[in-house]
């Protein structure tokens, strides 16, 4: 059964995971897409700002669109996305952690000029295992709706 | 990288290019993004986007990938001038991020870079805060991508 716009109404939706986080995926993604130290080498990371190495905030990215889709998304009408509203990259996220993610819906509407088009605005947020947040990201997903309104 | 009082708002870095192939688009999409508009060549065609497109995770992390080219660049180009370029800090995140078009297979994009604002920070004493402009255009001219951007960028204080 597909996940229409009409499942998505304001409030928690859902909490998915976890994901666990190897060092050799967060090296890899860091060669092809980030090759900072920090990202690389644990020498070289020692010495940063993070103190540690740490995966990409664009790997953390990718990450949650994974989590996204393995949690719901792959069953949802999902029709892309225009864009991200906000990304906040809050604490590292480093080799062994197991990343929860957590969904939240904050507004739902169906689109102006497209009414088989809703727009759900989600905010999601993704914490480690001693519970301190990694990441928050707000974004809108276009979803398609179940029954178009009609005569309007 | 620089120091942030090198820093002006308007200055502008060509990042380069990057061909979207179907290859790398389903490989990406793969790992991170398996939506079918990703993945297959008839699901994309039926989709909003017109075609086989690369997932905007996809488009974002290329972004990067070449971010850190250019200032791998910029520290050559400093070093080889005899000076000693700082190293940058980590970024707090992005706003204003917009998939604006779809980017199909066989599409080259064209990335660039623009300082919107530069300032000192109050929690990190000896930081500051660059804020820039990402874009990327299609091979038509036709803008793609764009986020604000944020870095933490060190000062050179009394030290110089």
């Amino acid at each position: 059964m597909t996940l229409t716009f009409e499942d998505f109404k304001p409030g928690h939706f859902g909490t998915f995971g976890p994901r666990h986080i190897t060092r050799d995926e967060i090296i890899a993604y860091a060669k092809e897409y980030d090759p900072q130290p920090m990202h690389l080498d644990e020498v070289a990371a020692s010495a940063s700002m993070l103190k540690g190495l740490s995966g990409s905030g664009w790997h953390m990215c990718s990450l949650m669109m994974r989590m996204i889709y393995d949690g719901f998304l792959h069953k949802t009408a999902s029709m892309g996305s225009p864009g991200v509203d906000q990304m906040r990259w809050l604490a590292p996220f480093r080799p062994g952690d197991d990343l929860t993610l957590d969904v939240e819906v904050v507004e739902a509407r169906v689109s102006q000029s497209r009414p088989t088009l809703g727009i759900v605005k989600f905010k999601f947020s993704t914490r480690n295992a001693k519970g301190q947040t990694i990441s928050e990201m707000i974004t809108p997903i276009m979803i398609g709706v179940r029954e178009p309104a009609s005569g309007n | 990288m620089r120091y942030l009082e090198d820093i002006q708002i308007g200055m502008r870095r060509e990042l380069g290019s990057f061909t979207f192939t179907a290859e790398s688009i389903k490989a990406f999409a793969r790992q991170f993004d398996p939506q079918p508009f990703h993945l297959d060549e008839e699901a994309g065609r039926k989709s909003l986007f017109g075609g086989l497109a690369a997932s905007g995770w996809h488009v974002a992390s290329v972004c990067m990938k070449l971010l850190v080219a250019d200032g791998q660049r910029a520290k050559a180009e400093a070093e080889s001038r005899g000076e000693e370029p700082p190293v940058g800090g980590p970024s707090p995140g992005f706003r204003d991020l917009r998939w604006t078009r779809p980017v199909l297979a066989g599409d080259t994009l064209t990335y660039s870079s623009e300082v919107v604002s530069v300032r000192a920070t109050a929690t990190r004493p000896g930081w500051g805060i660059l804020q820039s402009r990402n874009v990327a255009v299609n091979q038509r001219g036709e803008e793609v991508y764009s986020f604000l951007g944020s870095v933490f960028l060190p000062q050179r204080g009394d030290a110089a």
